[in-house]
């Protein structure tokens, strides 16, 4: 230190330490500082990583929020469809039939141009037809204005993915079918809503049909039977560890395992549940209530680890208090103690079922990714759930898929951070200053 | 407004409610309390004074089986509550609990209503046959705990909203509120500042008409001012015992003496 420094510098023989201080101090500051902008690193880095998948998911899921379709004056038939028996009606007939009276040119007649035409419309749409036409028969005969998707490749033309600049030889489609689609185009007959059937659809082949229905209501099972198991026996089993049972080393052996077991790959689980609840006990395959159980498993030891802790977290004075009036130690737990941690708990539980509705390596091995187009009605029916219904779509090879993907895998997200949401809302709702 | 500790009443005379003799108490291999003899008097405040971690506050949670939470802790010896061995197999200490109330350091009212404060003691002891009842020694004990009238409009708001001194009373009625024959406090006062000091002590007097009330404090002023018998412990030995009076003014013991004067502590 210069003579002219005009900081203090201590008297006397005080100013040696004053000086060793200052020297320090600044070190001291550059380890800080040096800690901090580590600190605004790794949060840079994580947020600039959720920020480029969250991009990725929705500049290709978007897509899949929209769905053409194509709006049609169809002329019921009655010559297709035999009253004695409307589903074996003629539908497709139908359906390419009234496409025709688009296309004057055309000659209905020949099958190979009457099949490239109606490749506009989905498979599914003469089944839409069909259920209308079982519902009301009296449709027959007359003229419906009838609103169906259009068929993937279509779907994927109208939304620009199919480049029309591509030689003919390596497109999706020809330049006949994008001639058969403008034309529909031009007469206004196109038009592409939101796609309700994402989320009202089960599983479909057809991704223009395909929705998350099925895997919604199967996720929906499958979460419901792990709460119902693992939230009391985790609260059970904590409660025990940690209010009634004896300190020794049979509980710290339970107490390692439980960690342990919360460290178990989830595909260990699977497997086990494969073995155990399949094999064994024959439960049936692919069913929300063997994945609810294998989950409950999962999900225990998150849910005892959270409730011991938010035991712990009540301080001592509240039990001394109602030991002190007479209250025996079940009155204890249970009146004080355990409504005190119930907030700590509740955040705990949502966090594990949120974990487990985002789980997918067990629900394969136990047969919850198949392919299913109905919504499961029961927990014992067949099912895919959220997770693996990703997993069956990203497997899947029609482009479509591709962006319902994306779309599937936004509303898991969507539904996980609802989950978080709601844990971190209960958390501060019912936090309490002692 | 503090009576000073009257030397005509004659102590030995008085009814003795707790008789302590060859009281050990072990944390572990930690041998806490040494072979303390002492008789409790009724109706009457007695305070065990000592530096911190002379045993007084363990010796205190003997009276009424609360070192029995402990695992580790372990009590031997024989004390007797009217001439009932409390640490008899046969003595519940929920029971007990109920006979001997308890006042700790940092008030704690559950986080429930005032009402449902006081009411919870009765409540589980079925003290009350119906709500009027039930509303009658809720009353009676928060008029005991002298905090009646700052609350009686406000009875269902939550306890833990009340000030220190308001909460420590409150804690005091709740005691009170089954109807114990002895209360225990341990260091009632020391989270409290002076003014609800001093309306605590004044209550902790009043308190001595109706039962027996052991005290265990830190502050020796406190101790003369509410006490009428006075006990002081040292490294788990209780040193003396006596009439509060002679034991601040004229102790027996060389250990005691530098205490109350300052010279250990």
């Amino acid at each position: 230190m210069s003579d002219t420094t005009p900081e203090y510098r201590g008297a006397g023989h005080h100013g040696g330490t004053m000086d060793t201080v200052r020297k320090g101090l600044a070190k001291r500051k550059r380890k800080q500082m040096i800690l901090q902008g580590f600190g605004i690193a790794a949060i840079g880095f994580a947020l600039t990583v959720l920020f480029i998948l969250l991009a990725s998911l929705f500049s290709t899921g978007y897509q899949a929020f929209t769905q053409t379709h194509v709006e049609l004056d169809v002329f019921v038939d009655p010559q297709e469809i035999p009253e004695e028996n409307l589903p074996r009606g003629g539908f497709r007939d139908v359906l390419s039939d009234s496409l025709g009276q688009y296309f004057p040119e055309s000659d209905m007649t020949d099958r190979a141009e009457a099949r490239v035409l109606s490749s506009i419309l989905s498979n599914g749409a003469q089944f839409t037809l069909r259920d209308m036409i079982v519902e009301d028969p009296s449709l027959i005969g007359q003229t419906i204005s009838l609103k169906v998707a259009t068929s993937d490749p279509y779907d994927q033309l109208n939304k620009g993915l199919i480049d029309r600049d591509t030689p003919e030889d390596f497109r999706r489609l020809k330049d006949e079918e994008i001639q058969n689609f403008d034309t529909l185009s031009e007469l206004g007959l196109i038009s592409k809503p939101l796609n309700t059937g994402l989320l009202t659809n089960a599983d479909s082949r057809f991704p223009e049909l395909a929705g998350l229905k099925g895997a919604l209501v199967g996720s929906f099972w499958v979460l419901l039977t792990c709460f119902v198991i693992s939230f009391p026996l985790g609260i059970g089993a904590a409660i025990y560890l940690e209010e009634f049972a004896p300190k020794n080393k049979v509980s710290d052996f339970i107490e390692v395992n439980i960690n342990n077991l919360a460290a178990v790959p989830s595909v260990v689980f699977g497997l086990l549940a494969l073995a155990v609840f399949i094999g064994w006990f024959g439960m049936p395959r692919s069913a929300p209530f063997v994945g609810g159980l294998t989950l409950a498993l999962m999900t225990m030891p998150t849910i005892i680890i959270a409730t011991r802790a938010s035991l712990k977290a009540v301080p001592p004075s509240i039990r001394e208090a109602a030991l002190g009036v007479g209250a025996s130690k079940h009155q204890v737990v249970f009146q004080h103690v355990l409504p005190l941690a119930m907030p700590g708990i509740l955040t705990g539980t949502i966090i594990g079922l949120a974990q487990a509705l985002g789980e997918t390596a067990p629900l394969l091995l136990i047969g919850m990714n198949a392919f299913i187009t109905s919504a499961a009605s029961s927990p014992f029916d067949s099912a895919t759930a959220l997770p693996t219904q990703i997993f069956i779509w990203a497997d899947s090879p029609e482009r479509g898929f591709v962006s319902r993907t994306s779309a599937a895998i936004l509303v898991l997200l969507g539904f996980l951070i609802t989950m978080n949401a709601i844990a971190i809302f209960l958390r501060q709702r019912f936090q309490r200053k002692w | 407004m503090y009576d000073a500790p009257n030397p005509a009443t004659n102590v030995d005379q008085q009814d003795i409610k707790i008789t302590a003799k060859g009281v050990q108490v072990y944390y572990g291999e930690t041998h806490a309390i040494k072979d303390v003899d002492v008789n409790i008097v009724d109706r009457a405040v007695t305070s065990f004074i000592g530096p911190s971690g002379c045993g007084k506050s363990t010796f205190l949670r003997c009276l009424n089986r609360m070192n029995d939470t402990i695992d580790i802790c372990r009590v031997e010896g024989d004390i007797r509550i009217d001439g009932d061995d409390i640490y008899d197999k046969r003595v519940d200490p929920v029971q007990l609990r109920a006979k001997v109330g308890m006042v700790f350091q940092k008030p704690n009212p559950f986080p429930k209503s005032i009402y449902d404060n006081v009411a919870y003691g009765p409540r589980i002891h079925g003290l009350a046959k119906n709500k009027a009842d039930l509303d009658v020694i809720v009353e009676r004990a928060l008029r005991r705990g002298a905090i009646w009238d700052e609350v009686k409009d406000r009875l269902d708001a939550p306890g833990t909203g009340l000030s220190g001194g308001q909460q420590q009373r409150l804690c005091i009625a709740r005691a009170v509120a089954t109807e114990p024959e002895v209360l225990l406090m341990d260091e009632p006062c020391s989270a409290l500042d002076p003014i609800a000091t001093a309306q605590v002590e004044e209550l902790i007097d009043e308190l001595r008409r109706d039962y027996t009330v052991v005290i265990v404090t830190h502050s020796m002023q406190q101790a003369a001012r509410v006490s009428q018998k006075t006990a002081f412990f040292h490294l788990g030995d209780l040193v003396e015992y006596g009439e509060t009076d002679q034991i601040f003014t004229n102790p027996k013991d060389e250990r005691t003496e530098r205490y109350v004067t300052g010279r250990i502590g």
